[in-house]
């Protein structure tokens, strides 16, 4: 009789499974708990990807003029509402024979953008000069018109126009506003010191909202005179976001090491041309990801100047759902996920562009 | 020849630094005098009141939501209280909801299950992109304004009913001898407290771990529960139901707030999960090794190690989302929720005409939250260096 072995032996390891099958149990099902996890990821994905893409493709209206041609789909979008609309919600209510101007500006935009942000353009340098000193007065009377082209009242802007309006405003004036109250904030003057932490502080501390009611309200009052409605917002906008601005910037003037501003000194440079020579390239350089980041909070922000009375991307969209003409129980709904894919598609884009920088100054920047 | 160097007064660095800020001073305050000017002139011009006067006035409007009394007689003072409570109340909902959300997706995102971590960065990548007014209109007017009526109501447990007029909880009504209940649970939780700093100090004496959970927690529940059995349950619920068109009885959370909450967490969340994300990634490898050369199991790893470690890095942009969240609550106003904003620099503001004034109290309120806030994360950032070494 051959003996029975007291003790099992253990099992060989496992031999690898055939290709996919393998990492689909190295990484969903390695273990009970894993696998319970990956089907409640499952479900979750279930509940939320196949009804919205029923409601937004499958079952949606896709041709039509009115609210009638939507309320045939009763479960689906009403993406007639945005294409027959697709007019104001670019332009609000800019006169359509002129609508070529916000054309070239949006296009002239878009050109500078891309000859910045690709890596390897030549002459960046120019480039960025004109699109912070010139593009804006160039776009400011191409909009507003002057100079032999039609006047465009502020109050007919709206749409896309106006939230980018707002947005490259913000961009273009915090930026030296914030540098100042950064090199400000760091000054040895204690005047300077006090205003630059009152001003930061003061603006960080209170949202956006209430400096928005600010300008609409106190603006007009402080001045003595009635302001332009647009430019009041656009003032208060570029206040709020310089005070961010400072604090990003500050970010990258402390991580500069003390021995550059010895430096700076010992080469007999004074303080404003230590600064614009030695310490702001490299502090603007480090702080750059967090600038980009700083941006993407702006352009998400200028849509509460619907709060205040402008129709904004998302002010237009809004009220144009509630028009009785194109009421459905989707058309808001369908409007949001037009406006919300803009915006989504603006801000990840640059996020992943401060992405992107983050990681060729740290390959390139630090030693 | 050898002259000391001498430079004229008017170009020493000194005088140079004392002139220029005293010229900035001198702007500033010019500044501030024309405004001040301007402002004096236009109110007398438009017959605005001045002064603060106005917060003693009846305000003559109501609020739908108040957690304190308030009627059409209260005053404008007593509509700021109102405000500000609303307020703080979405804050602190939102910022307990975030909280969790934030670090569950968080971890999620660390997960070793692909699909958990990729679900996880997805929320985080498209919650984070999208304006924040624009989740609050979707939840409002998308989600919330489509739910059924009151008569075809969502319900669980014929208790807590979910339509488009809100969500109707059951509300608790404390009855008499409901006091020597609460005595009783306070004195238990004193008496855990003291069982767990004890089991503390024990361990950290002689480095004998006791459990102490089940104490605790029997300690939390037990003097509790026979307190009021020998009360005779002094506490009932009062539970919505319907009658009529609407439901009567039990809390109702106003569509307007859960929209504004939901939002207004999911929104931060996606925030603190990647400050989550960062704080633990940001703990240094070796950490982790030297805790299993040490012998712990995971979750004391994870409890006694990692998660001290990441704390100190979670916790200062933690605080700055949390004083985000009850900033961006004032978007209230845009659905009408009787938020601050909303019940005070928009309604108030409108009835009284007294822009200045309203402004500068409701900024002073946010701004008093913010700096509180900074003073708290600059007290935790000193104790967490001073442990440091």
């Amino acid at each position: 009789m051959a003996n029975a072995p007291t003790k099992a032996s253990r099992p060989p390891p496992r031999a690898p499974l055939p290709g996919p099958i393998e990492w689909l149990r190295e990484n969903l099902f390695s273990s009970w708990g894993n696998a319970a996890l990956t089907v409640v990821a499952l479900l979750i994905l279930y509940w939320v990807v196949v009804p919205f893409v029923r409601w937004a493709f499958i079952d949606a209206a896709w041709t039509g003029t009115g609210r009638d041609d939507c309320l045939a789909f009763e479960n689906g979008a009403c993406w007639p509402f945005v294409s027959e609309r697709i007019g104001q919600i670019i332009y609000g209510f800019y006169d359509v024979t002129e609508r070529w101007r916000v054309d070239l500006t949006l296009i002239g935009l878009a050109l500078g953008l891309l000859w910045l942000t690709m890596p390897g353009m030549p002459g960046k340098r120019p480039v960025g000069a004109v699109m912070v000193l010139a593009y804006p007065l160039i776009a400011f009377v191409l909009l507003a018109g002057g100079f032999g082209l039609e006047e465009v009242p502020t109050t007919r802007w709206g749409g896309l126009l106006m939230t980018l309006v707002v947005a490259f405003t913000g961009i273009v004036a915090s930026l030296p506003l914030g540098i100042l109250l950064a090199l400000g904030r760091r000054s040895e003057l204690p005047v300077v010191k006090g205003l630059s932490v009152a001003f930061i502080e003061l603006w960080r501390g209170v949202p956006l909202v209430t400096v928005l009611f600010m300008a609409a309200n106190m603006l007009p009052l402080f001045v003595g005179l009635s302001v332009n409605k647009l430019l009041a917002a656009l003032i208060a906008v570029a206040l709020f976001s310089s005070a961010y601005m400072a604090e990003v910037i500050r970010g990258g003037l402390q991580a500069i090491p003390k021995g550059q501003y010895e430096a700076a000194a010992a080469m007999g440079l004074s303080y404003w041309r230590s600064m614009a020579f030695v310490i702001l390239p490299q502090a603007l350089r480090l702080s750059l990801p967090n600038i980009v980041g700083n941006f993407i909070g702006l352009l998400k922000d200028t849509s509460l100047i619907s709060i205040i009375g402008f129709f904004d991307l998302l002010g237009i969209v809004q009220a144009g759902a509630t028009d009785p003409e194109w009421a459905t129980p989707n058309t808001a709904l369908t409007g949001y996920a037009f406006v919300g894919a803009v915006f989504w598609a603006m801000c990840f884009g640059m996020s992943r562009y401060a992405t992107h920088l983050e990681g060729v100054l740290g390959a390139g920047g630090r030693r | 020849m050898a002259t000391p160097l001498r430079i004229a007064w008017w170009r020493r660095r000194r005088t140079r630094d004392l002139l220029f800020q005293a010229a900035l001073i001198a702007g500033v305050l010019l500044l501030f005098g024309i405004m001040a000017n301007n402002a004096i002139q236009t109110v007398e011009r438009q017959h605005i009141a001045t002064g603060f006067g106005f917060l003693d006035h009846t305000a003559g409007f109501d609020v739908v939501q108040t957690l304190v009394r308030y009627d059409e007689t209260s005053t404008y003072g007593r509509v700021l209280l109102v405000g500000i409570l609303n307020t703080l109340l979405v804050a602190a909902i939102g910022i307990v909801l975030a909280t969790l959300l934030g670090f569950l997706v968080g971890i999620g995102q660390l997960s070793s299950n692909w699909l958990v971590a990729r679900l996880a960065r997805s929320f985080v990548e498209i919650v984070r992109n999208l304006p924040l007014l624009l989740q609050i209109f979707f939840w409002y007017f998308a989600v919330l304004r489509a739910l059924p009526g009151p008569r075809e109501s969502w319900g669980v447990a014929d208790a807590v009913f979910l339509n488009n007029r809100g969500l109707y909880l059951p509300a608790p009504v404390a009855e008499s001898g409901f006091g020597f209940v609460m005595l009783a649970f306070a004195a238990g939780a004193i008496a855990s407290i003291f069982m767990f700093l004890r089991a503390k100090a024990v361990r950290e004496r002689t480095g004998r771990v006791s459990p102490v959970a089940p104490g605790t927690t029997a300690l939390l529940v037990v003097p509790a529960l026979l307190a009021s059995a020998a009360a005779g349950f002094p506490m009932s619920f009062s539970v919505p139901a319907l009658s009529g068109f609407n439901f009567q009885g039990g809390i109702v959370v106003l569509p307007e707030m859960m929209a504004l909450v939901v939002a207004l967490a999911t929104y931060t969340a996606s925030y603190i999960a990647e400050i989550v994300r960062a704080g633990i990634e940001g703990v240094a490898r070796g950490q982790t090794e030297a805790a299993q050369a040490l012998g712990l199991n995971r979750g004391q790893m994870l409890r006694l190690v990692i998660v001290p470690q990441a704390m100190r890095q979670i916790i200062p942009p933690l605080t700055s989302q949390y004083l985000n969240l009850t900033k961006n609550s004032s978007l209230a106003v845009a659905i009408a929720y009787p938020d601050l904003v909303s019940v005070f620099a928009g309604t108030t503001l409108s009835q009284t005409g007294q822009a200045i004034e309203i402004i500068a109290i409701t900024m002073a309120v946010y701004l008093t939250l913010s700096l509180l806030t900074s003073a708290f994360m600059n007290w935790y950032n000193a104790r967490v260096a001073l442990t440091e070494r």
